[in-house]
C-alpha cells in the first residue's frame, strides 16, 4: 500500500478550478517532484494534504495518507498528522518562524505537542538535530531568535523543525527559491542527506533542482497533471508538449550558445566606485569597495554575486539613487555626480532601471498608459496628449502589447505582461544605457525567455548597452556578453562570457558556476557545494575576503587582499590565480 | 453602499427642504404646546420640546448643522493632514523631524483650553467650531498619512519616478497620494462620526451651538433631561444620529474600494 493517495483532488474558489481531477501515489520512502509554473496549482494540492486550504476552497476528492482518509476540516486528526506523520517546509523561513520565540523552544513545541519526548529530554533532542542539520554551536544556536539567523540557517532550521518527529513524508514548497544559489545547493543536499526513509514530495519551478534528486515527476499544468513518469525517462524523452516547453525554456548553463564579447566603445566608465551605509550603531558598512568597471556600446555586462555582493548598491550609486562615497562615474566624456534629481536631463534621459519584482515598480493606481506615458510628459512636457498616447502605443506595441493594454491597471497584468510594461516604460526614451536589476528572477520559463529575446532585440536594433544584475548564472550565460563576478563588495573577476563558463579563473566563480543546477538527470556533477555563507559585511574576513570559504586558501591568503590584475585578457583578483588548476567547466 | 448614500441623501434632502414647508418656525415658543408628543395632526412629526418648539423643524435644523460641521471639519482635516503627512513623510529628515515635532507639540495643547481661548480672542462664532474640530482632527491625519507615505517613498515606483525625473510635487500628487487612499478615506469615514461627537460635545459645555440654533448633540443633551416625561424628544434625534454615524461608515468601506484601482477587473 502505498504511502499517500490522492485520487482525483478538486479544488476550485468559486468557479475558477485550480486543481482538476488530479490523481497520484506517493510511496514510502519515495522522493517525488511536483513540477510547473506558477499558479499550476501545485502548491494548492500541498496545502490540500495538509488541511490547510483556506475556508472559501471546495475541494472534493479523496487524500488517504497511511491508509486513512484526510478530511479537510477534522482539525484535531489533522493535528495528529501534522508535524508528526507529515512535515512541511516552507519557501520563506521568516514567515513560517515566529518571530518572538527562540528557535529552540520551537522546536521543542513539535516534541511536547506530540508527546515525543519533554522535559531535558526534549532540549537534548532539539540540540541534536540543530547540529545535524548543520547549525554551528547548537547549544547556543537553542536560544537565538529567527532574525539572528541568516536565510539559508532559517531554512535550515525549518528543515529541523520539519523532520524532529520523524515524519513519513516531507513536504517542500519551494524551499530554496528564496536563497543564494551555493546555498541552494547546500539546502538540497542537506535535504537529501537527513530525510533517510521520509518520503519527499519537492514543489518547484525549477526543473534544474528536480533533475539530479528525484525519483519521480508530477509536471503541472492548469491544475492537471499532465505527465508523470520516472526522472530520467521524462528528461530524456518527454511525451507531453508542454513538459517539452518547460525543459525547452529551461535555461542551461552547460551548453547552449554563448555570445560573443565585442569590443565597442565605452559608453559608461566606473572609476574606483565605493558605497557605504551607516547601520543603526554608526558603524560604516562598506557595501561596495573600490570598484572599476567599463559598459561597452552596445554590450551586455552581467553583474553577478550572491545576495550582500554589494551589486544592487553599486547600480544604485550609478544612477544616483543613493551617494557614492567616492569614486566617479564617466558617462559619454562627462562625469555623472549627485543624487538623481540634481542631474542634467539628458543624463536622466540615458541611463534607465528595470526592477525585479514588476508587481512593486508599477503604480497601482495608474493605467498602464499613464506609466509608460509619464516619462515622456517629464521630458517633453509641450508634447500634445495624442502624440504621447501615439508614441506609448509605439513602444508597447515593440515590447509585445496591443492597444487594449493602454487602459489597464497593473494588478490586471500577468508577471511577464507587467515586466513588459516596466521595459517599455524605461524604453520610452530612449536611453542609452538599460540597467536591469534582477529582471527576469520573478519570472517563470517562458515569460523569462520571451523578456530575454525582447530585450536582445531592441539591443540589436538601437544599439543599447545593458547592465544585467543577475544571480542565475545560466540566464547570463546565454544573453550576456562579459561578467563581471562581485564578492562582499568587492570585484573579483571580470571576463568574457565565453572564458568565465569554460575556464574561471577565481575559485569563487567556479563555485557559482558549479552551484548552478542543470534541468539534466544525465548532466549530474560530482562537486562538493560550497561551504559556508557570505560572511557580514560588519565584520569582513581578513586579506582575500572569499579565503573563509575557499579550498585553495593558504597563509598569503589570510593576510593580504588580492588586487585585481590582468591575466589572459581577464581581469583577476586572487593571489592563487597562476597556480591552482579550476579545470574546464565544460 | 447604495442603500447608505440613499439613505443619507434623503436626510439630508430632508433637512434642507422640510423647514420651509412645515407651518412651524424652529425658534417660536409655544407655551400652549409644551412637550407634546409626536403625532400627525398640525405636522408636529416629532412633537413639541418644554418650550413648546416644533421638534420636527429642529431637528432638521440640528441635521443640517451637524452635517456642515462634520463635513467641512473632515475636509479641513483631510486636506492639512494629507498635505501635511506626505510631504513630512516624503521629503523625510530634518524636514520631517521639524514638522513632527510641531505636531506633537500642538498634540500637547489642551484641547478645551484651546476651545475656550479662541472664543474668548474672537466672538462665539460658528466657524470657530470648524477650526477648532478640525485643528485637531488633521493631527492624527498627519501622523496616519507620514507613517503610510514613509513606507510608500521606499516602493520601486515611487524609485522609477524619481529616476525619470518627475518633480518632488509631482511624486506627492501623483505616485503617493492615490496610493493614501484606502487609509485617508477610512479614517475620514471615522473622522466625521468624531468631529460630530466632539460638536454635541461642545454644544453641551455652551461652547458649541448657541441657542435658539441647535445640533443633533445638543437636541439629545435637550432631550435626555427630559427623557422621563417626553422619550421622544431623546429617541428621535438620537436615532437619528446613529442612523447617520452608521451609514457614513458603511459608505466608507465602500468609498474604500471604490477608489482602489485594484478593485477594477
Amino acid at each position: 500500500m502505498s504511502l499517500l493517495e490522492v485520487n482525483d483532488l478538486r479544488i476550485r474558489y468559486g468557479d475558477n478550478a485550480v486543481v482538476d481531477a488530479v490523481s497520484f501515489e506517493v510511496n514510502r520512502g519515495e522522493s517525488v517532484g511536483l513540477v510547473g509554473e506558477s499558479g499550476s496549482g501545485k502548491s494548492q494540492t500541498a496545502m490540500a494534504l495538509l488541511g490547510l486550504l483556506p475556508r472559501s476552497a471546495r475541494r472534493t476528492g479523496g487524500i488517504r495518507f497511511d491508509g486513512t482518509e484526510i478530511i479537510a476540516n477534522d482539525e484535531r486528526a489533522l493535528d495528529r498528522i501534522r508535524g508528526r506523520r507529515i512535515g512541511m517546509v516552507f519557501q520563506d523561513p521568516m514567515q513560517a518562524l515566529n518571530p518572538y520565540l527562540r528557535i529552540g523552544k520551537q522546536l521543542r513545541e513539535i516534541l511536547l505537542q506530540h508527546r515525543i519526548a519533554d522535559g531535558a529530554a526534549a532540549d537534548a533532542q532539539v540540540v541534536a538535530m540543530l547540529g545535524r542539520v548543520g547549525l554551528p554551536d547548537p547549544e547556543r544556536q537553542f536560544d537565538v531568535f529567527p532574525h539572528q539567523l541568516s536565510g539559508g540557517m532559517r531554512q535550515r532550521v525549518m528543515i529541523a523543525a520539519a523532520l524532529i518527529a520523524e515524519p513519513d513524508l516531507l513536504i517542500a514548497d519551494e524551499p530554496t527559491t528564496a536563497l543564494d544559489v551555493t546555498v541552494q545547493a547546500q539546502i538540497l543536499d542537506l535535504l537529501e542527506e537527513l530525510r533517510d526513509d521520509t518520503a519527499l514530495l519537492l514543489i518547484t519551478h525549477d526543473l534544474g533542482i528536480v533533475a539530479g534528486r528525484c525519483e519521480r515527476l508530477l509536471v503541472f499544468e492548469k491544475g492537471k497533471i499532465v505527465e508523470s513518469g520516472a526522472t530520467a525517462s521524462l528528461f530524456t524523452a518527454p511525451r507531453n508538449e508542454h513538459t517539452k516547453r518547460l525543459l525547452a525554456d529551461a535555461p542551461r548553463i552547460d551548453r547552449g550558445d554563448i555570445p560573443p564579447a565585442g569590443c565597442g566603445k565605452t559608453v559608461l566608465g566606473i572609476e574606483s566606485a565605493s558605497v557605504s551605509y551607516s547601520d543603526n550603531g554608526g558603524d560604516e558598512l562598506q557595501a561596495v569597495r573600490d570598484v572599476s568597471l567599463s559598459l561597452r556600446e552596445a554590450e551586455t555586462l552581467a553583474i553577478v554575486g550572491e545576495s550582500g555582493s554589494g551589486k544592487s548598491s553599486l547600480v544604485r550609486s550609478i544612477l544616483g539613487l543613493i551617494p557614492m562615497r567616492s569614486g566617479r562615474v564617466v558617462y559619454a566624456g562627462a562625469p555623472l555626480e549627485g543624487p538623481v534629481q540634481k542631474r542634467a536631463a539628458a543624463q536622466r534621459r540615458d541611463l534607465q532601471l528595470v526592477f525585479q519584482d514588476p508587481a512593486s515598480a508599477l503604480n497601482p493606481q495608474m493605467r498602464i498608459e499613464d506609466v509608460v506615458g509619464e516619462p515622456l510628459s517629464v521630458h517633453a512636457p509641450g508634447s500634445s496628449s495624442d502624440s504621447r498616447r501615439q508614441a506609448v502605443l509605439a513602444i508597447l506595441e515593440k515590447v509585445g502589447l496591443n492597444k487594449d493594454y493602454l487602459r489597464r491597471y497593473p494588478h490586471q497584468l500577468s508577471g511577464g505582461q507587467a515586466q513588459r510594461v516596466a521595459i517599455a516604460r524605461a524604453l520610452i526614451l530612449e536611453p542609452k544605457i538599460l540597467i536591469c536589476d534582477e529582471a527576469v528572477a520573478a519570472l517563470d520559463g517562458a515569460a523569462r525567455r520571451k523578456i530575454l529575446e525582447l530585450l536582445k532585440a531592441v539591443q540589436d536594433e538601437s544599439g543599447l548597452s545593458i547592465i544585467f544584475i543577475s544571480h542565475d548564472l545560466s540566464v547570463v550565460r546565454s544573453s550576456c556578453h562579459r561578467v563581471a563576478v562581485m564578492y562582499l563588495g568587492l570585484l573579483i573577476e571580470v571576463a568574457n562570457t565565453e572564458a568565465l563558463f569554460s575556464a574561471p579563473r577565481h575559485p569563487y566563480s567556479r563555485a557559482l558556476i558549479d552551484a548552478s543546477p542543470i534541468p539534466d538527470p544525465l548532466a549530474a556533477r560530482a562537486t562538493a557545494p560550497l561551504k559556508g555563507e557570505v560572511p557580514s559585511l560588519r565584520s569582513p574576513p581578513s586579506g582575500c575576503v572569499f579565503h573563509p570559504r575557499c579550498a585553495f586558501a593558504e597563509e598569503q591568503c589570510r593576510e593580504t587582499r588580492p588586487q585585481l590584475r590582468n591575466l589572459e585578457g581577464a581581469r583577476v583578483a586572487c593571489h592563487r590565480a597562476e597556480g591552482i588548476d579550476l579545470g574546464l567547466c565544460y | 453602499m447604495r442603500w447608505s448614500a440613499a439613505i443619507l441623501l434623503f436626510v439630508l434632502l430632508l433637512a434642507i427642504v422640510a423647514p420651509w414647508l412645515s407651518p412651524h418656525d424652529f425658534q417660536n415658543t409655544n407655551f400652549n404646546a409644551i412637550l407634546q408628543s409626536p403625532g400627525l395632526s398640525d405636522g408636529r412629526f416629532f412633537g413639541t420640546d418644554e418650550f413648546g418648539r416644533d421638534l420636527f423643524v429642529r431637528t432638521m435644523l440640528g441635521i443640517r448643522i451637524t452635517l456642515l460641521v462634520a463635513v467641512v471639519a473632515s475636509l479641513v482635516s483631510l486636506v492639512i493632514g494629507v498635505t501635511y503627512g506626505a510631504v513630512a513623510g516624503y521629503i523625510g529628515g530634518r524636514v520631517d523631524a521639524v514638522m513632527m515635532r510641531l505636531v506633537d507639540t500642538l498634540y500637547a495643547l489642551p484641547f478645551i483650553f484651546f476651545v475656550i481661548l479662541l472664543m474668548v480672542a474672537f466672538e462665539r462664532n460658528f466657524f470657530l467650531i470648524f477650526v477648532a474640530i478640525g485643528a485637531i482632527n488633521w493631527l492624527d491625519m498627519a501622523r496616519i498619512v507620514r507613517g503610510q507615505t514613509l513606507s510608500l517613498r521606499e516602493r520601486e515606483f515611487v524609485e522609477a519616478a524619481r529616476l525619470t525625473g518627475v518633480s518632488t510635487v509631482r511624486i506627492i500628487f501623483r505616485h503617493i497620494a492615490p496610493n493614501l487612499l484606502g487609509i485617508v478615506v477610512v479614517y475620514v469615514t471615522l473622522s466625521v462620526p468624531q468631529a460630530i461627537l466632539v460638536e454635541s460635545f461642545l454644544s453641551f459645555l455652551g461652547l458649541g451651538v448657541q441657542e435658539p440654533q441647535t445640533s443633533l448633540g445638543a437636541l439629545v443633551n435637550a432631550g435626555v433631561k427630559q427623557m422621563e416625561g417626553a422619550s421622544w424628544m431623546l429617541l428621535i434625534p438620537a436615532a437619528l444620529l446613529a442612523l447617520i454615524l452608521m451609514c457614513f461608515n458603511f459608505l466608507g468601506d465602500a468609498l474604500r474600494d471604490f477608489f482602489d484601482a485594484r478593485h477594477v477587473r
